[in-house]
């Protein structure tokens, strides 16, 4: 009786398990599916991997939907076509190789590298050892694409996140005690800060108070703004994602601590967390390439299809996937690629025609490439006030 | 002030982790199982109260009843399929079975609640009491999960020592054998257990997110885990030690970030730890029992 039960419900678990993949994996087979028809010899094979699961997984998840919105456009239009894969990596290293090696085995020409930063520096090294060329939508680590030539990235990387938040903060004259609070556990917090931190000395901003939190005590944040407040910060830089940050926006306030805040693009999506009290948020800035409420018709058109296809507003990492397969595309037109050419062909065509581009996107007017892979394009500085975003 | 403003914030983190602990220790002082699915049990009953304030409009505490009931049913439900088969398997594949249990509640909630986080509106309210010109802050979650961890404490004291139910577990933890040869129904006990443990996982769940108001998925693992270091701190069994080594992490937690550095904070309080279990190899309250051979 009780191994009856048992089984009964390895059963359930498994089948469980087996719908669970059908529905996370519908959309892209949908897609596929409707394009090999025709075209699956003529279509250029482009995958990456990122979280569709676990913590990060709301990254990879806008990557994934953001890349997919592109090809499907691109696609209806005809001319280039692509097919697209997104394998899971949890944000694990290891898992992340593993999932790359799966695209290969695929047949990928094309990678999207992987969405977040850890994983990516993982990734990319395998993509320069198979000569497949890589443009990441979000992984901003230097790591990534140092010393690769076929690593690009379409965000802009950290350092110069950090650079120029400090230079937001002179030339605006926005604080003269400024307190940081960065999680020292994660690359993309750490390496933003220690250029924030460069960048201020020159600048001659004063940093009072610099405290730190990890992911295991990422829940009480009373010590590090007790510090701020005690060191008179009127300041107070957070180059962190937007869930520890909603999580010190409210602490603050309930101690009653009220300096200003300034974010990095990290912070975009503050807003649309579910059950947020977004008047926690006002006056707070942030530098972001993207705006869901910008007016112009590009970004416009890209959020109403986003939110019918995917019931969400599009974040900056959807943004950026979306910016990639356009940027892919831009590159194949300008330089003849076609889908029969091996990975390492187009590799060395991609090499050379990135840095020639001159893109607009989503993220960015005029983007270009330098040879080492690093995008150039100004981050927007941001205002909340009541609930969405104001350019400065 | 600022010493006493940290202690505050020590106490009220030490007091969510305090009341986790409580529903660690009470599994394995009555089953002798760890069970590693006690955070993500917590995890699902924050996720039900708030669903069922934010998208029924239920009142805050109708939602922690539901929120309990849930739970405790989950509880029941996961340890007959999970656990129950196993009960004469070796402790390391249950140990496993709860890895197991644990993930699959993580990614269950993943397909149901998606994977964005959710800001988690304070069941207690937004109130908090002011102390010397507004220097000193305790906030109302503080006050109610510290009251809350003293009862839940004390009632479950009472109810081991004093109960029939309760001498029927703690029977079963001593000698599971000789406790059925008495007539204790082995199997419902534990299960009554499991079923208590999970309501107060609910609980916890709900003071922990209106405490710290963000909700995912992985929400209970971490504080499950600082839990489980908690409750072996305090002596693993020991009801009074749970709550007593909860409040002391969350303190020792708080004062190595303010006094000592915020880099090395977690170092220190599993160092505090090893210090600990080499002086008191059970804990600070946890009973040395002898096998007998």
């Amino acid at each position: 009786m009780m191994k009856k039960a048992l089984s009964l419900f390895l059963a359930a678990a498994m089948c469980a398990g087996m719908l669970a993949g059908c529905g996370g994996g519908a959309d892209t087979n949908e897609a596929t599916n409707g394009d090999s028809g025709e075209s699956t010899a003529a279509a250029f094979k482009i995958g990456g991997t990122g979280p569709l699961t676990g913590d990060a997984a709301i990254y990879g998840n806008a990557v994934k939907n953001g890349a997919q919105l592109a090809v499907d456009e691109i696609n209806a239009e005809g001319g280039v076509q692509f097919e697209l894969k997104m394998e899971d990596d949890e944000n694990d290293p290891e898992k992340a190789v593993s999932a790359y090696n799966a695209l290969k085995d695929w047949g990928v020409q094309l990678s999207l590298s992987s969405v977040t930063s850890k994983p990516a520096e993982a990734t990319a090294t395998e993509n320069f050892a198979d000569r497949i060329f890589a443009l990441t939508p979000s992984a901003s680590s230097t790591a990534v694409t140092e010393g690769k030539d076929n690593v690009f990235q379409m965000c802009f990387a950290d350092p110069n996140q950090g650079t120029a938040s400090a230079e937001y903060i002179a030339d605006n004259q926005l604080g003269t005690k400024i307190a940081v609070i960065y999680k020292n556990d994660d690359v993309y917090s750490s390496g933003i800060y220690e250029k924030f931190k460069a960048e201020a000395e020159t600048k001659g901003l004063n940093i009072v108070s610099t405290t730190t939190f990890t992911s295991s005590s990422a829940t009480d944040f009373s010590v590090q703004l007790g510090e701020a407040k005690a060191a008179g910060a009127d300041l107070l830089f957070l180059p962190i994602y937007y869930q520890p940050a909603s999580l010190i926006l409210q602490q603050a306030k309930s101690m009653g601590y009220a300096p200003k805040f300034f974010g990095v693009d990290g912070m975009d999506g503050i807003l649309t967390l579910e059950g947020f009290d977004t008047s926690l948020a006002e006056g707070v800035m942030l530098l972001t390439p993207f705006n869901a409420d910008a007016e112009d018709e590009k970004t416009q058109s890209f959020v109403t299809k986003y939110k019918e296809q995917f019931g969400d507003v599009p974040n900056q990492f959807a943004a950026d996937a979306y910016d990639c397969v356009y940027a892919y595309k831009a590159a194949i037109e300008a330089s003849g690629a076609t889908p029969d050419m091996s990975a390492e062909e187009l590799c060395d065509l991609m090499i050379q025609t990135f840095p020639t581009l001159t893109f607009d996107g989503l993220t960015g007017e005029g983007v270009t490439w330098d040879s080492t892979g690093a995008v150039s394009k100004s981050p927007k500085g941001m205002v909340i006030q009541n609930g969405a975003y104001v350019g400065m | 002030m600022t010493f006493l403003s940290y202690l505050i914030s020590g106490i009220s983190l030490g007091s969510v982790y305090a009341i986790i602990a409580l529903g660690y220790t009470m599994v394995y002082g009555i089953a002798k199982m760890l069970n590693f699915a006690h955070g993500d049990v917590i995890m699902v009953g924050a996720y039900i109260s708030f669903c069922t304030t934010s998208y029924l409009g239920l009142s805050p505490l109708v939602s922690v009843l539901l929120a309990i009931v849930v739970c405790t049913v989950l509880g029941i439900v996961i340890e007959r399929l999970a656990y129950k088969p196993l009960r004469q398997a070796p402790a390391l594949a249950v140990l496993i079975t709860a890895i197991g249990v644990s993930y699959f509640l993580q990614n269950a909630a993943l397909l149901i609640w998606g994977s964005s986080s959710k800001t988690f509106s304070s069941v207690v309210g937004d109130w908090s009491i002011k102390l010397f010109n507004d220097q000193l802050t305790i906030t109302g979650v503080t006050i109610v999960t510290v009251l809350a961890c003293v009862v839940i404490m004390v009632a479950l004291t009472l109810f081991t020592t004093k109960t029939k139910l309760g001498t029927a577990m703690r029977a079963v933890s001593e000698d599971k054998g000789a406790a059925q040869l008495m007539g204790i129904s082995v199997n419902s006990t534990i299960s009554l257990t499991f079923a208590i443990g999970s309501g107060l996982a609910a609980i916890a769940g709900v003071l922990l997110c209106s405490a710290y108001p963000m909700l995912m998925p992985t929400t209970g693992s971490m504080p499950g885990i600082k839990a489980f270091t908690a409750a072996v701190f305090g002596g693993i069994g020991s009801i009074p030690g749970a709550m007593i080594g909860g409040i002391l992490l969350g303190i020792i937690e708080i004062f190595a970030k303010a006094y000592i550095s915020t880099q090395l904070s977690d170092a220190v309080v599993f160092a505090v730890l090893i210090v600990v279990l080499l002086v008191k190899p059970d804990g600070l309250l946890g009973k040395r029992v002898s096998e007998k051979v």
